[in-house]
């Protein structure tokens, strides 16, 4: 195995191109796991770690530009008014050490179903930045998560960053574990309100082969909160429409029975995480006019 | 126990100014270095020339081996040698039972058995080269349920059936009757020891056909004897030593990589080092036994017990390992320390083809604590009492008779530590949904609730443990103890056999050294089987059984110090005193200096000590003196549950634990609480999830163990009611909070749903659903 460490950007694009079977590392939480089980024998370890530009963010056009080399635990103590979501989610990524060396672009890259930002990111309804000699592409990240463990990635490709609205309006994520803390989920389930779109964001993880937003429910609950008027008056939410919006997540998911929790317990709670988020998301929302 | 040990006297200035004494927390040796990092466990081991062991384990449950072909792996370069059954020139191994290959012969029996071997010069070369051997198997239909093993008709996992043992106790009335009857069922899953440090060793051949091997082990004897046996070598031919241990449990009981560096060691002339990674080592160890239990208790309406009948199967799995013994546990104790004049019980271990199963700490008692812990709440609550009243009630009190007939003839303090553990205060209410703090909310910084479905449950449980090893074993452990003058300053190195695997035994024997010869400085041997057998470092038996070694070699060095005085100075022996640095007189006068006594001369005495004598059950009515000693403990369980969803947080979890002396007391608070951290585990997330014989999870990603955001703080009382039969009145400390804890948060939990919740570990879908 070859190790390629590249010292800039560039170079890296042209070291994926040359050898497109290159895993790439930034962390490691992952890869190192990976090889460490002989799960997988790449020909090239392509180190990410020496690129600056990864590991910075930015403002592009009123978005965040997440560089996709920083760490959950700077998420946390950088982003945490910008990002909320993503910072709630970030909190629950294993331990502190986890936290200082896993990325975000390394949970994108993995793309497992059961990674921690992928419910925040896609209830904020967050972009990807692709790049690779070729040039850069941004596609919304519904678009990346292509199969369990698999994303849109071309051979040549990087994962750039990673493109998120501050919001407008409250966010949460919830996660179920079966421990308090370094725990792997069962399910979570993020949310975003939208207001000034007059918009809501949901994404479930770990009760699909990938990632996924529950968009009925979101659709549900935008018409819902107009219909009544909520979103101007914001008068307290009735419970029937929380619990109804917590049925509709559920319906979105196909979660399996594994080791880790069962199908049913998944669909259930994924019910019981969404009324719950919301209601918290909707206390947030009155508390801030 | 407040009396001074009878020998030394009490009195004189050198003495006093000892630190470091029976009674005191001196600090670990090992301490600093193990936080700092810097201790030298069995896989950081390392000798020249060495080469990498590793194994080819089953990837099925139950099948016959029809061929392997071990050519391409030997083809390999930098592979040294591939082994087969073929190759091991001795017999089986096995604790109790000599059942188990040392590479399967034939036939494998459970997933993850080891089938080949092969050394290399690099771990990875061997690894890859191990792949590479083709064994063909043919499926056999397997067993993997206990309660199906006993059915005629099931798959039989070795000849002579698959009923490794079955105990019987009968006592008082064959057919008892009572006003108010309950029964249950209950299932305990396999959980496993989960110690941090992996299996590991280092084989080095000699030049004359033995070979050392450095080993993080529990029992250096017992694994000599089977490596002897495996290797048909005679013991002097097989040395070993102990390695730096990280965590036995019990899975260190019986032999992993022993046989097979030593095979691989002798076959290549070179040291050959083997270290398992996480996920072999889950098929490396055995593990607790699953347990399927079904009790019934009757009583009167005021709650007193008249009688109790349970069947008790426990899954041994494919090798007997220790099952005979957790079934006389299980048997014996299993229907916890109640006063019961009426018994039937039948325990039963089975073979099955499930992963072995033998020690791990609280061995058989644990299974049934969460039966009959469970049953006694349910009692209370049928005939209207209070919980810890109706223990309190039927609880075991100093001369009583336990249900072997056995007289329980030292404190048996149950209705004072329930009594210590409910009169703690209560942690603070919980705050209210406007000012919740996540941390201390079930899912923590997970965020699944502010509040919302969180119900408070209180639970109790307590339980009674045998120490050392029972029903006529031979238990004994040997001290040597060797007292002279070095550098002008007295000195005292003691050796014994006993593995330290983290419990702190090594400073127990230097706070007995000082104690018994009065000498600041005591420099503890190796572990090593230079020394006679120390027995195992298991069934809470170190302190008492090797403390008993120590402090009787420090006797009889004292007595030959004193001796040589008696001759040197010709005065009488009873008016001497051997008090540190100095021969003093029983006035209190100095007659001489130990350096006058014993010039260049060194004292040096070996003892083999035993407790006092256990004795076999009767087979047919399970009647006997079976246990040398009972150790007692309670706990108290607050949880917070999530009944929507099903989750957890433990936000108080309180004990009493009556521990005989306090020998290092720090030292004993540090096993209560990893014990009760341990059994808490158990009940709420611990467990090797077998399916068809198949492990699932055999990772710390999945098989989750508690975190410091798991376990609360604890408010520990240690009641010190001296053993009159046991030196210094010590009791074993490590395994009673492992089996009270789990219960204690069990009842806690079925108090805070009103869910029945008849297995652990609990998960959450057990609540939200059953």
């Amino acid at each position: 195995m070859d190790f390629l460490q590249p010292r800039s950007w560039s170079e890296a694009l042209e070291a994926k191109a040359a050898h497109p079977d290159a895993v790439p590392i930034a962390g490691g939480t992952d890869v190192m796991v990976e090889l460490n089980f002989d799960h997988h024998r790449p020909a090239f370890l392509l180190d990410l770690t020496r690129i600056e530009e990864l590991e910075t963010w930015s403002f592009d056009n009123g978005r965040v530009r997440l560089g996709a080399g920083v760490t959950y635990s700077r998420v946390i103590d950088e982003l945490g008014r910008l990002l909320p979501g993503l910072a709630m989610a970030s909190r629950t990524v294993g331990s502190p050490q986890i936290r200082n060396r896993g990325t975000v672009g390394g949970n994108l890259g993995a793309a497992s179903p059961a990674g921690d930002a992928h419910p925040a990111l896609l209830a904020a309804e967050a972009d990807v930045e692709l790049a690779s000699v070729r040039g850069t592409r941004r596609l919304p990240l519904t678009e990346f998560y292509t199969g369990v463990k698999r994303n849109a990635l071309a051979p040549d490709e990087l994962i750039a960053a990673i493109l998120i609205t501050p919001p407008s309006g409250p966010q949460q994520f919830c996660k179920i574990g079966t421990r308090n803390a370094m725990v792997i989920s069962v399910s979570a389930f993020g949310l975003a309100l939208h207001p000034e779109r007059k918009a809501v964001g949901t994404g479930i993880g770990s009760a699909a082969p990938t990632p996924r937003r529950a968009y009925e429910a979101e659709n549900f609950l935008a018409q819902a909160l107009d219909a009544a008027g909520l979103w101007e008056t914001r008068a307290t939410m009735p419970p029937e429409l929380a619990r109804e919006f917590g049925n509709y997540v559920r319906s979105a998911a196909s979660p399996i029975d594994d080791v880790r929790g069962t199908a049913s317990y998944r669909s259930h709670s994924l019910a019981v995480m969404a009324r719950r988020s919301l209601s918290w998301a909707w206390d947030d929302y009155r508390r801030a006019a | 126990m407040t009396s001074a040990p009878t020998k030394v006297p009490a009195a004189p200035s050198e003495t006093a100014a000892l630190r470091g004494r029976i009674g005191d927390s001196p600090l670990r040796p090992d301490g600093t270095l193990k936080v700092q990092g810097e201790f030298a466990f069995g896989s950081d081991l390392w000798a020249d020339e060495m080469i990498w062991g590793v194994t080819l384990r089953s990837p099925h449950v139950h099948a016959r081996i029809v061929s392997i072909d071990v050519g391409p792996a030997l083809a390999t370069s930098g592979v040294y040698t591939v082994l087969t059954a073929e190759d091991v020139p001795g017999g089986n191994v096995g604790l109790d039972h000599a059942d188990q290959p040392v590479l399967a012969t034939g036939v494998v029996r459970y997933h993850g058995e080891p089938v080949a071997l092969v050394a290399a010069d690099h771990p990875e070369i061997a690894r890859q080269a191990a792949k590479k051997i083709r064994v063909v198997y043919e499926e056999l239909p397997a067993v993997t349920d206990g309660r199906r093993a006993l059915e005629p008709a099931a798959p039989q996992v070795h000849d002579g059936g698959n009923l490794l043992r079955h105990l019987k106790i009968r006592r008082g009335n064959p057919d008892p009757v009572a006003p108010v009857v309950v029964s249950l069922d209950f299932e305990v899953g396999m959980q496993d020891q989960a110690f941090l440090g992996p299996e590991s060793g280092l084989a080095v051949p000699d030049d004359a056909g033995g070979i050392d091997l450095y080993v993080a082990t529990q029992w250096l004897h017992a694994d000599q004897r089977q490596i002897c046996q495996a290797l048909g070598l005679p013991p002097e031919k097989v040395r070993l030593t102990l390695a730096g241990v990280g965590g036995a449990f019990g899975g260190r009981e019986d032999l992993s990589i022993h046989v097979h560096a030593c095979l691989l060691a002798l076959r290549t002339g070179k040291p050959i080092k083997m270290v398992y990674n996480r996920e072999e080592s889950f098929f490396g160890h055995v593990h607790r036994h699953p347990a399927s239990l079904r009790y019934e208790f009757g009583a009167d309406h005021d709650g007193l017990l008249h009688y109790a009948k349970a069947e008790i199967v426990f899954d041994g799995g494919a090798y007997a390992s220790s099952t005979a013994a957790v079934v006389g546990n299980g048997g014996t104790l299993g229907l916890g320390p109640y006063n019961i004049p009426n018994v039937q019980v039948d325990c039963y271990g089975v073979y099955t083809n499930n992963p072995p199963c033998g020690a791990m700490r609280g061995f058989g008692c644990v299974q049934a604590a969460f039966a009959h812990e469970a049953l006694m709440d349910e009692l209370a609550d049928r005939v209207g009492m209070d919980r810890v009243a109706i223990r309190q009630l039927n609880g075991m009190r100093e001369g009583d008779r336990n249900i072997t007939g056995q007289l329980i003839d030292s404190a048996a303090p149950v209705a004072e530590l329930l009594q210590l553990v409910q009169d703690m205060p209560l942690p603070a209410e919980r705050l209210s949904e406007d000012e919740f703090d996540l941390l201390s909310l079930p899912g923590g910084v997970s965020n699944t609730t502010h509040g919302e479905g969180v119900v408070r449950g209180i639970g109790y449980a307590v339980t009674y443990k045998n120490v050392g090893f029972s029903e006529g074993f031979d238990d004994y452990s040997t001290a040597r103890v060797r007292l002279e003058i070095t550098a002008d300053e007295p000195t005292v190195t003691v050796h014994t056999a006993a593995a330290e695997v983290g419990q702190g035994l090594i400073t127990v024997e230097q706070q007995i050294c000082r104690t018994e010869l009065g000498v600041q400085r005591v420099v503890v041997h190796p572990r090593d089987t230079q020394v006679g057998s120390a027995g195992s470092t298991s069934a809470s038996r170190q302190t008492y059984v090797t403390g008993g070694a120590v402090k009787a070699a420090c006797e009889a060095v004292r007595a030959k110090v004193l001796e040589r005085a008696s001759t040197m100075l010709d005065l009488e022996l009873s008016e001497l005193v051997l008090d540190g640095a100095q021969i003093v007189s029983i006035t209190g006068d100095v007659v001489a200096s130990l350096q006058d006594v014993l010039g260049t001369d060194a004292v040096d005495e070996t003892v083999k000590w035993s407790h006092r004598p256990t004795y076999p059950i009767d087979p047919e009515t399970g009647q006997g003196d079976a246990h040398v000693q009972y150790a007692f403990s309670a706990h108290r369980a607050v949880v917070d549950v999530d009944t929507e969803l099903g989750l957890v947080k433990v936000i108080a979890l309180d004990t009493a634990q009556d521990v005989g002396k306090a020998i290092n007391p720090d030292a004993v608070v540090g096993q209560i609480q990893g014990g009760s951290a341990q059994g808490m585990g158990l009940a709420l997330m611990e467990e090797i999830v077998v399916t068809d014989g198949r492990v699932r999870n055999p990772s710390f990603t999945d098989y989750l163990i508690p975190t410091i955001l798991d376990m609360p703080p604890m408010k520990i009382e240690v009641l010190e009611y001296a053993d009159p039969h046991a030196p210094y009145g010590v009791r074993g400390v490590g395994e009673p909070p492992t089996i009270s804890s789990g219960p204690a948060v069990a009842a806690a939990i079925r108090r805070a749903t009103g869910k029945a919740l008849r297995r652990v570990p609990i998960r959450p879908e057990h609540i939200t659903e059953g």
